[in-house]
């Protein structure tokens, strides 16, 4: 009976500590701030809206950086499809990129690049569907033709400009392309000064590459020498800030070394006010030193040419509003994101308003050209635009966006993002007149929100509707590293080519009967002129001896949309695309001897199989 | 006998009143539609051709739709089952063509000027043997182009004879073939001769009593 009784006892004890257990609370699953209401939206409204039937188009494009993949992902809104990829600083095999003579001249000794920031050419402030430039970090910068979505010129190494992070932006009428150093270091290059003398020593650059207005060729236009910062992002003025260029900084410590730390300790970096219409008259008139072959101009004796605007904290994005008035400058380190009135700017200006000077170039005093500081919430990066004065920011550390009003300074809704938002691109939301509609986060962080594969995860984009007054998260996609900047434009403004004219073909290799095809031979070079059609390429037999160099050219006779064609010859690393209407050569030494296939790479008829030929290389 | 030939040439001489000649006039303008206008369409629709590869035929030239780039296309498709290339400078009737359909429209002319029944009966017996002939020569041109295939094409099919009016599936493309504008004007042409003889016939046949009167009476 006694044992019955302890018994008893134990289980009144246990279920009192249950009950105080319970009462009391246990930790949680899941965050409380984890339900979040604001951000979720209505799954079949959002289904509705994103979805895009089968054989229905897309209303925007968006032209999405591929990080240090070196390219740009293709993508339709609303439907977030990925529906190409155009290789840019890297090889692409799946389109030939890189393999053929032209491609590879292109990139050079360079097989990758760390795509940033696209820009889409202007006219008047607003998107043209021309051209797309691309910077990336080694200096280079290039434009993609929209008229055939292919990279058309890469641009640089450019001399004196390292780590060309705060690039492309681009001028209200497709002047310029302008440029910047993120990692300052003496010029030209080749030049080696200690680290210790970094401060005096280091230069810091901004540069304008000048576009040519009919075909987009960029050439060297005139650089801007300025104090060793780290400057890191900018923007072009337009409407009332037309002619200057912004540019964001941190390190205004010019600090060296751990510079997580070192270069965080002031309150303040700056945005750099460059007046690019000065800096264009200044090198027409001679002014600046040559520099590693290029007009270099020194603020301090060209007084004008740069003011520097304070801003709180190590701020990362510059972005001026649709009528130029506002330059939003988002400190990361900060909670706030700060609105600068540009016309008190050029008062400012006007007035001598200095609170001093870096290297002789004036620093604006900041409380007589700021307008707010917005409390967006932690870690504000980028600020896009759409109509009516609204403004919506990246909030990094919040792992959310925030939308705000122009000239209010109210934030009328958050919506949490999955997760770490870098950039966000907004529907034509940095130009002159922005639609609204559509917001990308483009966020650095996916934590398996996806199928899992593996440790190596996907970054990704998600899909906002901006329509209404509250933002509502619609679409997750998953990119391929890594998306940094977007620019998304409405379809109509592009009207791509599908084939490329025969008439347009001046290629001097080019052939368009079977004719024509054949193998010459000049001492130990060959000439091989290949006719590609359905379903056969001719000559389907190529004789060279050991050691030729061997020139193929190779022309794919169809104009009909999508029968493009491959030429793969195996063991030589050769690989070439073709589209329809298209010739390209390959240039290559036929050191091995041996029997090799080429056959047809792109999948184009039903015959597509019985596409091929032998390269017959005879030994010595 | 002598009398029903006479009553035969007084029809053919008599003369047309104003309607039957505005009508052979009409069909003499009618002929203009077929310089500018096809007189034959071909579609063709496969699921990777969703709008459709087309090919005019004039009474001068082949036109292929999407600026020729159809032509090209047929053609090329063509050589997979072994079928000659669609060549201008193989359908003769093109040389000869273009000078007929003037001469019929100088013989509408005449008739018009002319306007006697024996004018209309001669342009629409000439209209329907020209037109009744170029319809069987494309017809025979559609029988040559599908049976004359070459043996040693990659892919073998039964020859076959390409719709002359309508649809059909042939492998996976579904064909139409309609008359064209310029045809419809032909056929017009058909109907205002036909019609110009008929008015001008009954008319004819109408006056019996003025006829001997005109001789002079019996």
């Amino acid at each position: 009976m006694a044992d019955t009784k302890l018994w008893t006892r134990i289980a009144v004890a246990l279920a009192a500590v249950g009950t105080l257990a319970l009462a009391v609370g246990c930790p949680p699953s899941k965050p409380k701030g984890s339900k979040r209401p604001a951000g979720a939206s209505d799954i079949a409204v959002a289904a509705e809206k994103t979805y895009v039937p089968p054989g229905d188009l897309d209303e925007y494009y968006m032209f999405s950086s591929g990080g240090h993949s070196g390219q740009v992902f293709v993508y339709g809104i609303p439907s977030m499809r990925h529906i190409t990829t155009i290789p840019v600083f890297a090889p692409y095999s799946g389109t030939g990129y890189g393999f053929d003579d032209e491609t590879k001249a292109m990139l050079g000794n360079l097989t990758w690049g760390d795509v940033h920031h696209p820009a889409l050419s202007e006219t008047g402030g607003d998107y043209d569907g021309r051209w797309l430039f691309v910077n990336e970090m080694n200096g280079r910068v290039a434009r993609i033709d929209l008229r055939d979505f292919k990279t058309r010129q890469i641009f640089g190494p450019v001399p004196n400009i390292s780590g060309n992070h705060g690039s492309t932006f681009i001028t209200p009428n497709s002047e310029y392309v302008l440029m910047s150093s993120r990692f300052s270091i003496p010029i030209p290059k080749g030049k080696a000064v200690s680290i210790d003398r970094y401060a005096s020593e280091y230069k810091g650059v901004a540069a304008g590459l000048k576009i040519d207005p009919k075909t987009g060729q960029m050439s060297l236009g005139w650089q801007v020498l300025l104090p060793p910062f780290d400057w890191d992002l900018g923007d072009a003025g337009k409407k009332l800030s037309e002619g200057w260029f912004f540019l964001t900084c941190y390190n205004s410590e010019r600090a060296t070394g751990k510079l997580e730390v070192t270069a965080s300790q002031r309150d303040r970096d700056y945005i750099a006010a460059i007046d690019w219409r000065l800096a264009e008259k200044s090198a027409a008139e001679g002014k600046g030193e040559l520099i590693g072959g290029v007009k270099v101009l020194d603020p301090k004796t060209i007084p004008g040419l740069v003011y520097l605007m304070p801003c709180g904290k190590s701020p990362h994005g510059v972005d001026v509003s649709p009528d130029g008035k506002y330059v939003v400058g988002s400190g990361k380190l900060q909670g706030v994101t700060t609105a600068f009135n540009f016309e008190k700017v050029l008062t400012a200006i006007k007035n001598k308003d200095f609170a001093g000077d870096e290297d002789g170039i004036p620093v604006l005093k900041y409380e007589s050209i700021k307008d707010a500081e917005v409390p967006v919430g932690l870690g504000p990066l980028h600020t896009q635009f759409g109509p009516d004065g609204m403004a919506y920011t990246s909030l990094f550390v919040d792992s959310a966006l925030a939308k705000w009003k122009l000239g209010t300074w109210e934030v009328l809704d958050k919506v949490p993002m999955s997760y770490s938002t870098g950039h966000l691109a907004a529907a034509e939301g940095d130009t002159v007149s922005p639609d609204g509609k559509w917001l990308v986060g483009l966020n650095k962080l996916s934590h398996g929100r996806h199928l899992s594969v593996g440790p190596s995860q996907p970054e990704s984009s998600q899909l906002v509707d901006i329509s209404g007054d509250k933002m509502k998260l619609v679409y997750d996609a998953f990119t391929e590293p890594e998306p940094h900047y977007a620019q998304i434009i409405k379809a109509d403004k592009l009207k791509p080519i599908e084939v490329y004219p025969k008439e347009e073909n001046k290629h001097p290799l080019a052939i368009w009967d079977v004719k024509d095809a054949g193998v010459t031979r000049k001492g130990n070079e060959v000439l091989a002129k290949v006719v590609v059609v359905r379903s056969s390429m001719t000559p389907s037999l190529i004789e060279v001896n050991e050691g030729d160099t061997v020139k193929v050219a190779l022309t794919n006779i169809e104009q009909t949309t999508d029968e493009l064609h491959g030429f793969g010859l195996l063991d030589y690393n050769i690989n070439i695309v073709l589209d329809p209407g298209e010739t390209k050569t390959v240039t290559f030494k036929a050191d091995k001897p041996g029997v090799f296939p080429y056959y047809c790479t792109n999948f184009c008829s039903a015959l597509h199989q019985e596409m091929q030929g032998y390269l017959v290389v005879k030994p010595k | 006998m002598k009398r029903l030939l006479e009553r035969s040439h007084a029809l053919l001489t008599a003369p047309v009143g104003a309607t039957p000649r505005v009508l052979a006039l009409v069909a003499a303008l009618l002929i203009v539609p077929t310089y500018v206008a096809p007189l034959w369409n071909l579609t063709m629709f496969a699921p990777q051709y969703g709008d459709g590869l087309r090919l005019d035929i004039y009474s001068y030239k082949l036109e292929g739709g999407n600026h020729g780039q159809d032509l090209k296309e047929i053609n090329l498709l063509n050589h997979y089952i072994g079928m000659h290339d669609l060549a201008e400078e193989d359908f003769r009737e093109f040389k000869w063509m273009p000078f007929v359909l003037g001469g019929l429209a100088l013989v509408f002319l005449r008739a018009a000027v002319m306007g006697r029944v024996l004018d209309l009966l001669d342009s629409l017996v000439v209209f329907s043997y020209v037109g009744l002939f170029s319809l069987w020569s494309f017809g025979y041109k559609l029988y040559s182009y599908g049976h004359d295939l070459a043996p040693g094409a990659p892919v073998k099919i039964p020859p076959f004879m390409p719709p002359m009016i309508g649809g059909a599936q042939l492998a996976n493309f579904e064909v139409y073939s309609y008359p064209g504008l310029g045809s419809y004007a032909l056929f017009a042409v058909g109907f205002a001769l036909a019609a110009a003889l008929l008015l001008g016939v009954r008319a004819s046949l109408r006056r019996p009593a003025a006829a001997p009167v005109a001789r002079g009476g019996p």
